[in-house]
């Protein structure tokens, strides 16, 4: 047809970028020796941030040459007068700016931004600020400029105040942006700190250093309804937004827990000590000490299984005949010097052992993993979740903070709707079912300890029960009878090995393979492993390290099957008399 | 006379400049046809039009004037040849009717101003009227011409070349206007009473459109500019909000994630079930459950069965799917999905409004034509189609100077064909409201917003009423007012129709000047225009006794969106040039072969074509594509990148 504008063909396009592109390629590598040569020479002058500048505006992830170029503008920093220097580092700015503009997500570009800013000496940091606005609008994820602003704002004192509005309209744009969200958790403490507790709620044995820790990252009650009042403006608005509902849960759940020394306990006849933290330890290294009636005690302290570095739970040997004496009385103080708290405990005449401890109902232990809210507030928030959830009966996010926060509220109240609520996450959420499983048996076992304290028992009875996995055993340091039987668990780990006082263990049918934790248990008499996977000999071997195993049930695992196992066993554990194949 | 400064052979002839018909041409154009493209008027783009304050004061006055259809004079009759008829057109245009102009600004002078602004009127009357009709406009406009031509009638779109606007403009007044279009206003100036004067002297500012449409950002027609590269011609702003009338108060309609989410006067749970329903219409074909008890039912119904509380049902009902009561399910529901995709793409709402008004964007269309080598003349009009009587077919035209053009397509727009033509001359009319107000219809934080307004039938037989309410920053209105379009279909005049929405959302003095009572809060009125736009778009071939190469083109039609225009041009293009592509894109300037640069040279470049039989003075040779690389580089693409100021301006370019 006549009369068209003649376009090239694709073929002669392409001819043409490629003969460009090594055109440019030979210019780059001339440039690039050019440059290395001239570092090598020690030559820092224009010419060199010309060369530099010239090939770090087309690769600006050159590290090397951002360093040479570092160089280069100290050594022009010595030479030249203030008002130079100012203007060298001004358009150095400029030249940056441009590199981001090409990719704003060069390490290479922003870290000298960053270097640049902080020789300056007539910083702009609004201009700065600026550029990360513009650079946040176009990317509001981009944590390179997060960082970028973070020391802009810290350099330039931007008040608290300015920044948590900053984030409001961040939030207010996209509110799926846990960048935002998470700056926000940064500033809301520092704008609103809540008052200091009231005296009264402090455990006894906590030392003023405590209370400023353990509450730094709470925030005034007022602020927090007001955030509440956001963030379920978000998830109502997205429920499958999960940036919202962490930050959610963040807010929910700002408490820590006191460290202390939760029990120690001290048996006569095995002349040992155990002492319970509340949070794993490496107690060689804390600075324990022990005293007893009065004198500070060379002991060495171990682990409860040596596979646990840091442990809840560690344990001494008291020095032969201290305490054997079953008419004597005996006061023992561990004190945990790090931390300047200690702990009493009496042994009594006539008495074969002795403990002191705050127990789980006492600490308020699993409440205060999600918070120490008020009751009147954590229960609005369940009827607003509640809320959605009757509009997004799927909403795993949903279903899981409602589970969240039945807990803090009432564990042993909202057990059953708890449980339910594991069943439909895990239908709507099958992936994770396993985490699920995992989560529930924590609660699970939370809330039998719970019984057990109410109770006043040392029998911690949790069968049939689906648990895959163990946890919270250093509460069970006292327990004497434990029953796990008809559950879905796979191993014993190290941790039960915390369990000083258990006599008795039932755990038939499960699926057990290992158990490493049936290690040192000093008391432990009777275990019956019916209906379980242990297969092989070797599995049994932690079991000789326990003195006073006298009956083992092992009918109806694979290892029966084994020749000549019966013989074997008796071989590996002697202390054995009753055992069932 | 310059009758014979044009050439007298083209491959396509298209009078009208409307979009339709801009958008045919710069498709013609683009494949290599020979275009001529003319309009009866001084100005582009027809019945699309925008107006400077003044120009629409001349216009005004001109449609007043209308002389009646003279008795054709056989004028032609020597240029007929043996076996051929004459087929007139129109010379009158009948498309607007019940004009009716209010003032309602204050007549007392402006200190100082007094004596200057009539002058500025009237130099600018004459311009825009005396002027043409003693010079004869034959242009071919290089890519410069639609913004000088613009100069009269508009303002030209980059302002740095404002050089090239007419004479009357002191440089004085030139350099006001820039600082002031981009700055907001001193709040102290706000205040200031806005008279008639003050109207008339800043009357440039304004670009008053006579059609109100808004762009759907994944529309035929944005989809159009960024296709065909013509997007490059103009900027864009996001409407920034989307308001609704409900029980007497103007609320905002949240519609966008960050809306719902920022929204303080929805519970939370109404923003679930809000979001709920939205994102169910956003791919509602995969969930047909939800919706096939209703096919056969209104969407009203259905919206109802979805929990929505009454506030939500409006916002869905009238300012998301815009619909009306009696919609059935599945068209509420597809426009409500197309509502929901344009969201996002440039912004929070789904449209965009091209800066410096609507009829920007035909005469952006005339100019890819004329890049690719159209030839165009305004205030320049065909008298009669040259039939040939055996295959009825049309062979030429003879213009309004009496030449004879032939040309192988004829496209019109419907305004140019007589009655008789017609099967029928019933037909709809649009009520359109023009509107100068002091404030905006909910103030907020930023006086600089671009709203639109959804008015639901404030009665069972009133119509629904669409209102856009644009800021200065739309470069449609001086700082400091706002311009207000109202369109609805007709039931009766456009006064009829629209007056009782007017007064309901504006404060209307009851004389020139009058100051509002103490406590009103509703914007007042400083100027109206009341008009009604023949709608012709329910019109197709087979409504017109017209030969099968001439093709016409409707008038804009009611709607919001520019799809029936759009999808007109290309169906008519088709017809036209069925093995063409509709628009491609413009080439890259450096991807252009030059004469003497390309080896395989065969055939003719691109300056044959453009200066066919001969150049004369209007048509002369154009380096096109440079020009188009040329402008590429002068207009601001890269502003969302750079300009930290004006982030909100946008070139939708993928």
């Amino acid at each position: 047809m006549h009369g068209r504008v003649k376009v090239k063909s694709t073929a002669q396009q392409e001819e043409e970028k490629r003969k460009e592109r090594e055109k440019k390629l030979k210019v780059y590598i001339s440039l690039r020796d050019a440059c290395f040569n001239k570092r090598k020479d020690g030559v820092f002058d224009e010419e060199a941030l010309q060369l530099t500048q010239q090939l770090l505006s087309s690769n600006p992830d050159f590290a090397t040459l951002w360093n040479y170029r570092r160089e280069i503008l100290l050594h022009l920093e010595k030479e030249r007068e203030k008002e130079e220097v100012q203007k060298v580092y001004e358009a150095e700015l400029a030249f940056l700016e441009s590199c981001l503009k090409v990719n704003p997500k060069s390490y290479g570009s922003w870290h000298h931004r960053g270097w640049v800013s902080s020789r300056l000496p007539q910083p702009d940091w609004n201009r700065e600020l600026g550029l990360c606005d513009r650079c946040l609008s176009l990317d509001d994820r981009n944590f390179h400029c997060w960082d970028y602003r973070r020391m802009v704002v810290k350099a330039s004192g931007v008040s608290v105040d300015q920044e948590l509005q900053f984030t409001d309209r961040l939030i207010g744009s996209n509110f799926s942006n846990y960048s935002s969200w998470h700056y926000r958790s940064t500033l809301l403490p520092l704008l609103h700190p809540s008052q200091p507790p009231s005296p009264c709620h402090q455990p006894p044995v906590a030392s003023p250093t405590n209370s400023p820790q353990t509450h730094s990252h709470r925030v005034c009650e007022e602020q927090l309804l007001k955030e509440y009042e956001l963030v379920q403006n978000a998830f109502f608005t997205d429920p499958n937004d999960q940036s919202a509902w962490f930050y959610y849960r963040w807010l929910l759940g700002r408490a820590e827990r006191e460290e202390m020394i939760s029990c120690v306990y001290v048996s006569r006849e095995g002349e040992r000590v155990a002492v319970a933290f509340s949070r794993p330890v490496h107690a060689p290294s804390v600075g324990l000490i022990l005293v007893l009636d009065g004198q500070p005690q060379q002991v060495e302290w171990k682990s409860s299984h040596p596979r646990l570095r840091h442990s809840p739970v560690w344990i001494c040997e008291l020095p032969p005949g201290s305490v054997s004496d079953i008419n004597n009385e005996h006061n023992l103080t561990v004190h945990w010097s790090e931390k300047h708290t200690h702990r009493d405990c009496a042994l009594y005449t006539g008495r074969t052992e002795s403990w002191c401890r705050d127990s789980a109902t006492d600490q308020e232990l699993f409440r205060s993993e999600l918070s120490v809210e008020k009751t009147s507030v954590l229960q609005s928030e369940l009827q607003s979740c509640t809320q959605l959830l009757e509009l997004e009966p799927q909403n795993k996010w949903c279903l899981l903070t409602i589970i969240l926060l039945m807990r803090a509220l009432d564990p042993l109240g909202y057990e059953r709707e708890t449980l339910a609520h594991f069943n439909t996450l895990k239908e709507v959420d099958s992936m994770r079912s396993s985490y699920y499983n995992d989560l529930c048996s924590k609660f699970m076992i939370e809330n039998t300890i719970l019984k057990m304290e109410y109770a006043e028992v040392r029998v911690f009875s949790l069968s049939d029960k689906n648990l895959t996995s163990l946890c919270h055993l250093d509460q069970l340091l006292l327990v004497t009878h434990i029953n796990l039987s008809s559950n879905r668990l796979l191993r014993l780990p190290p941790q039960f090995a915390m369990l000083q006082c258990v006599e008795v263990l039932e755990a038939e049918d499960n699926t057990i393979e290992s158990l490493e934790g049936l290690y040192h248990l000093p008391s432990l008499q009777e275990v019956s492993l019916r209906n379980n996977q242990i297969t092989k000999l070797a599995d049994l071997e932690p079991l000789a390290s326990c003195p006073k195993l006298t009956r083992l049930d092992l009918r109806g695992n694979p290892i029966t099957e084994t020749e000549n196992v019966e013989a074997e066993i008796v071989k590996l554990l002697p202390s054995v008399t009753d055992l069932l194949l | 006379m310059a009758a014979d400064n044009l050439p007298s052979e083209f491959d396509v002839v298209i009078l009208g400049t409307g979009l339709t018909e801009s958008v045919i041409a710069a498709a013609c154009s683009r494949v290599g046809q020979r275009t001529l493209h003319l309009d009866r008027r001084n100005y582009y783009a027809g019945n699309w039009a925008s107006f400077t304050f003044n120009g629409l004061l001349s216009w005004i006055e001109e449609y007043k004037q209308e002389a009646p259809e003279t008795a054709g004079e056989e004028g032609w009759k020597d240029k007929l040849e043996e076996g051929e008829e004459a087929l007139p057109l129109s010379s009158v245009d009948s498309s607007i009717s019940n004009l009716e102009v209010f003032s309602y600004a204050s007549e007392e002078a402006e200190e100082e101003e007094e004596r200057k602004a009539p002058l500025t009127t009237k130099a600018e009357t004459e311009d825009t009227t005396d002027g043409p009709a003693e010079e004869p406009n034959v242009v071919t406009p290089d890519a410069e011409t639609p913004t000088e031509e613009r100069g009269q009638d508009s303002e030209s779109p980059q302002p740095n070349e404002g050089g090239t606007s007419e004479p009357g403009q002191s440089e004085e007044e030139e350099k006001q206007q820039q600082p002031m279009s981009c700055l907001p206003e001193p709040p102290v100036e706000v205040k200031k009473k806005i008279t008639y004067a003050k109207l008339l002297k800043d009357g440039r500012r304004f670009n008053i459109d006579l059609v109100s449409k808004l762009m759907y950002s994944r529309g035929s027609l944005v989809d159009l500019l960024i296709k065909s590269n013509v997007s490059r011609y103009a900027e864009f702003k996001n409407i920034t909000r989307i308001l609704t009338y409900r029980d007497g108060k103007v609320e905002q309609v949240p519609c966008s994630r960050a809306d719902v989410f920022g929204s303080k006067q929805l519970t939370v749970v109404e923003k679930r079930m809000l979001m709920k329903f939205l994102t169910f219409c956003l791919d509602y074909k995969q969930h047909p459950e939800e919706f096939q008890d209703f096919t056969q039912k209104p969407f009203w119904e259905f919206l109802q069965t979805k929990k929505l509380t009454e506030s939500l049902q409006h916002f869905v009902l009238h300012s998301i799917a815009m619909v009306s009561l009696d919609t059935p399910t599945e068209e509420g529901l597809r426009a409500t999905q197309h509502f929901l995709r344009c969201l996002g793409r440039y912004g929070n709402t789904p449209f965009l409004f091209p800066l410096y008004g609507l009829g920007e964007i035909p005469q952006c269309f005339c100019r890819m034509c004329a890049v690719f080598g159209g030839i165009y003349c305004l205030r320049h009009s065909v008298q009669c189609l040259v039939l040939d009587k055996e295959s009825g077919k049309c062979k030429a035209v003879i213009d309004t100077h009496g030449q004879r053009i032939s040309c192988s397509h004829f496209v019109v727009e419907d305004g140019y064909i007589r009655d008789e033509q017609r099967k029928s001359t019933d037909y709809r009319q649009i009520s359109r409201a023009v509107l100068i107000t002091d404030k905006s219809v909910l103030q907020s934080d930023s006086d600089q917003q671009i709203s639109l307004v959804t008015v639901p039938p404030l009665d069972s037989s009133a119509p629904a009423v669409r209102m856009v309410e644009l800021c200065s920053s739309s470069m449609t209105c001086m700082p400091g007012t706002y311009l207000v379009h109202l369109t609805c279909s007709s039931s009766g005049s456009a006064r009829h129709d629209l007056a009782p929405v007017v007064s309901r959302m504006f404060h209307v003095p009851a004389s020139p000047g009058e100051e509002p009572t103490e406590g009103e809060d509703r914007p007042t009125l400083l100027w109206a225009m009341y008009f009604n736009m023949r709608d012709t778009s329910g019109l197709d071939s087979s409504s017109y006794h017209l030969p099968s190469n001439v093709h016409v083109c409707t008038g804009p039609d009611s709607s919001l969106g520019n799809d029936y225009s759009i999808k007109l041009a290309e169906a008519v293009f088709c017809k036209l040039l069925p093995d063409e592509e509709f628009c491609p894109p413009a080439p890259n300037p450096e991807d252009i072969i030059y004469d003497g640069e390309a080896p395989q040279g065969e055939g003719a470049g691109f300056e044959e074509n453009s200066s066919p039989e001969g150049a004369t003075e209007g048509s002369e040779t154009h380096q096109a594509p440079e020009e188009a690389g040329e402008k590429t580089d002068s207009v601001p693409q890269e502003n969302e990148a750079q300009n930290g100021e004006d982030g909100q301006t946008t070139t939708p370019e993928e």
